[in-house]
C-alpha cells in the first residue's frame, strides 16, 4: 500500500445525467509509467482532471500521493507536474523566463537552463512564446511540468501535433525520466506510445474500465494469436492453412503455433516448387486490441 | 521563495509582459490624455458650475475627471479584459494546477494594476500642470487624493475581476466591459459635467461606485469651494468589498464553455 502513489476506488463522476465515469478503480505504484486509453468522450480528461484537482468527483474514494486531491493542498501540488491539453503561458515572456517563473514556485526546482536544454529547446531560450511553432510551445509544457522536479508527472496527451522526430526525443525525455524513478500518468491516442512508454495500460470506454495490464500482456489476453498471409497459390493448400479466411486474393490465417504452422507451409511451398508471395508473419499490436476493445465508440470525437 | 517574493515577482512578470505588448500598454496611457486634449478643447476655457453656485475652471474639471478615468481604464476595463483573455489561453488553470496560491496569483495582477493607475495619475496631474495650469493638491488635500485614488483603484480592480464571470469569452470581453462602464462614465461626471442633468439620471448614478470616486478625485484634487467627502471614498470600498465577494463566489480558473 504504501508503494502506492495513485489509489482510486469506486470513482464516478456525474454531470446531470451523463456518467463521464462509472466507477473505476486504479493503483499505480511508484516508479510506474501508467498510460490510460480511450477515445475522446470515454471519460479519461475527467478522470485525470479529478486525479489533478481540477474536478470534484461525484462518489469514491482518491488519493494521490497520500493526499485527496479534491483538497487542492499546496503540499500536493509541490510534488506533482501536469501537462494539460490546453493550456497557455504568457506569449510575451521568453521560454527561459517562462520556465524560471514556474520554477519559483516549487521548493526545489530543477536548474533552469537544464530543463530548457531537455527538452530540446536550447535555442528559443530567449524566444518569446508568441514565436514558437505549435510543437515547440508543446515542448515548454512539458519543460514546466518537469520545472518544479516533480515526483509524480499528469501527462495528457503530451505528442500531440509533434512530428515524428519531435516525438521521439519526447518518448526519450519521458523515459528518462522513468529511469530516474519518477511516477508517470499517461493519456494519449497513440497507441505505439503507449506500448512504447507504459508498464501497464488502461483502456477506457463509456466512463469504465474494460482491459488493464501491461501491454504485451493485454496483447495475448485479447488477441494472443499470430496472424500469416500470403498471396493464394495456384492449386490446393496444405491441410494446416486450409481453414484460412480469404481476404482477396490473400490467404490470412491466425494461429496458436506460429513455428509449426510456418514449417509446414513452408516446407509444402519448397517441395512444389512454389514461392509463396507476399509472405507476411505479424503479431497484433495494442492498436488492434484497442480498436476491438472500443469498436463502436471510435469516431465518437 | 516566500509569499512576498511570490508576490513581487508576479508584479515584475504581469510588468514585463504589459510593456512587451506595446499596443495595450500605449491606449492605456493615451486614452486618458487624449480624451484630456479632446475636452478641453472642445468645451475648456471657460467656467463649469458643478454644484448650485459653484464654479470652477472647466480645464481643471477635466484634468481631474480624466485622472479618475484613467485609473478606472487602468484598473477595472484592463483587468476585465486581459484577465479573460488568460482565461481563455488556459494560463489560469496552468496557474491553478502549480503551487502558487490563487491569492497571490490574483494579488499580482491587481497589485500592478494599481501601481499603473498611480502612474497615470502622476502623468495626467503632471500634464495639466504643464498644459491647463492645474493646482496640485499639497497637505491634507494630497493626503486625502491618494487615499481616493489606492482605493478606487482596488476597489475597481476587485469589480474587474467579478465582471470577467460574466464575460462569455475573451473576444466578446471588450464589449462586455464597454457596456457596462460607458454609461456609467456617462452618468457620472466623467465626460460632462451633471449640473443640470435629469434627476433620475443624478439618483442612478449615485447608486454606482463611479460617480463617488469621480467626486472624491475631483474635491480634493481641486480643493474649496469643492467639498472632499470620505462618504464618498467608503462607497468605493463598500462596492470594492462587494466586487471581491462576487470575484471570490464566481471567479472562472477556465474557459467558459
Amino acid at each position: 500500500m504504501t508503494d502506492e502513489v495513485i489509489t482510486v476506488t469506486g470513482l464516478r463522476k456525474t454531470y446531470g445525467d451523463l456518467e463521464a465515469v462509472a466507477g473505476i478503480d486504479l493503483a499505480i505504484r511508484s516508479g510506474e509509467v501508467f498510460a490510460l486509453l480511450g477515445p475522446n468522450g470515454a471519460g479519461k480528461t475527467t478522470t485525470v482532471e479529478i486525479l489533478e484537482g481540477y474536478r470534484v468527483r461525484t462518489a469514491g474514494e482518491v488519493s494521490v500521493l497520500g493526499f485527496d486531491p479534491a483538497d487542492r493542498s499546496r503540499e500536493l501540488r509541490r510534488r506533482v507536474g501536469i501537462v494539460l491539453q490546453s493550456t497557455g503561458v504568457d506569449p510575451y515572456l521568453t521560454v527561459r523566463e517562462t520556465v524560471a517563473l514556474y520554477a519559483s514556485y516549487y521548493p526545489s526546482p530543477r536548474n533552469v537552463d537544464e530543463v530548457v536544454d531537455l527538452v530540446g529547446l536550447s535555442e528559443k531560450r530567449d524566444a518569446r512564446v508568441i514565436k514558437l511553432s505549435g510543437g515547440q510551445q508543446r515542448r515548454l509544457d512539458v519543460a514546466i511540468a518537469l520545472a518544479g522536479d516533480p515526483e509524480l508527472l499528469f501527462l495528457d496527451e503530451p505528442t500531440t501535433g509533434f512530428d515524428p522526430g519531435a516525438r521521439r526525443h519526447a518518448w526519450d525525455v519521458i523515459g528518462n525520466l522513468a529511469e530516474l524513478g519518477k511516477t508517470i500518468f499517461l493519456t494519449t491516442h497513440y497507441m505505439d506510445e503507449a506500448q512504447n512508454l507504459a508498464n501497464r495500460v488502461a483502456v477506457i470506454t463509456k466512463g469504465e474500465i474494460v482491459a488493464e495490464g501491461p501491454p504485451s500482456t493485454l496483447v495475448e489476453q485479447h488477441l494472443g494469436r499470430t496472424v500469416i498471409r500470403f498471396r493464394r497459390p495456384p492449386g490446393d493448400l496444405p491441410p494446416s492453412v486450409r481453414d484460412g479466411s480469404t481476404v482477396g486474393a490473400e490467404i490470412e490465417i491466425a494461429v496458436d503455433e506460429p513455428t509449426r504452422t510456418l514449417h509446414e507451409l513452408t516446407s509444402w511451398a519448397v517441395e512444389r516448387g512454389i514461392e509463396l508471395e507476399g509472405l507476411q508473419v505479424t503479431r497484433p499490436t495494442l492498436e488492434d486490441v484497442y480498436l476491438e476493445l472500443t469498436r463502436g465508440e471510435a469516431g465518437a470525437e | 521563495m516566500s509569499d512576498a517574493g511570490l508576490l513581487a515577482q508576479q508584479v515584475r512578470t504581469t510588468n514585463k509582459a504589459f510593456w512587451r505588448n506595446p499596443a495595450s500598454a500605449f491606449f492605456t496611457f493615451a486614452f486618458p490624455l487624449m480624451f484630456l486634449v479632446i475636452f478641453t478643447a472642445l468645451l475648456g476655457g471657460g467656467n463649469v458650475e458643478v454644484a448650485p453656485g459653484v464654479m470652477i475652471q472647466q480645464d481643471s474639471y477635466y484634468v481631474a475627471a480624466m485622472a479618475a478615468f484613467a485609473v478606472i481604464t487602468a484598473t477595472y476595463t484592463n483587468l476585465a479584459i486581459s484577465v479573460s483573455f488568460t482565461r481563455d489561453a488556459g494560463i489560469l488553470k496552468r496557474t491553478r494546477g502549480s503551487p502558487l496560491p490563487a491569492g497571490i496569483y490574483l494579488g499580482g495582477r491587481v497589485a500592478h494594476a494599481v501601481l499603473i493607475s498611480i502612474l497615470l495619475v502622476l502623468i495626467t496631474a503632471a500634464f495639466g500642470v504643464a498644459f491647463y495650469q492645474a493646482n496640485v493638491p499639497t497637505g491634507v488635500l494630497l493626503w486625502e487624493y491618494f487615499v481616493t485614488v489606492v482605493v478606487g483603484a482596488m476597489a475597481f480592480s476587485a469589480l474587474g475581476l467579478a465582471t470577467t464571470a460574466v464575460v462569455p469569452n475573451a473576444d466578446a470581453a471588450p464589449a462586455v466591459v464597454n457596456a457596462i462602464i460607458l454609461p456609467l462614465l456617462f452618468l457620472s461626471g466623467i465626460f460632462f459635467p451633471l449640473e443640470g442633468a435629469p434627476q433620475w439620471m443624478i439618483v442612478l448614478g449615485d447608486i454606482f461606485p463611479v460617480k463617488h470616486f469621480a467626486e472624491a478625485m475631483l474635491g480634493s484634487f481641486y480643493g474649496p469651494p469643492l467639498q472632499f467627502e470620505w462618504v464618498d471614498v467608503l462607497v468605493v470600498a463598500a462596492w470594492g468589498v462587494v466586487g471581491l465577494a462576487l470575484a471570490i463566489r464566481f471567479f472562472s480558473w477556465e474557459p467558459r464553455k
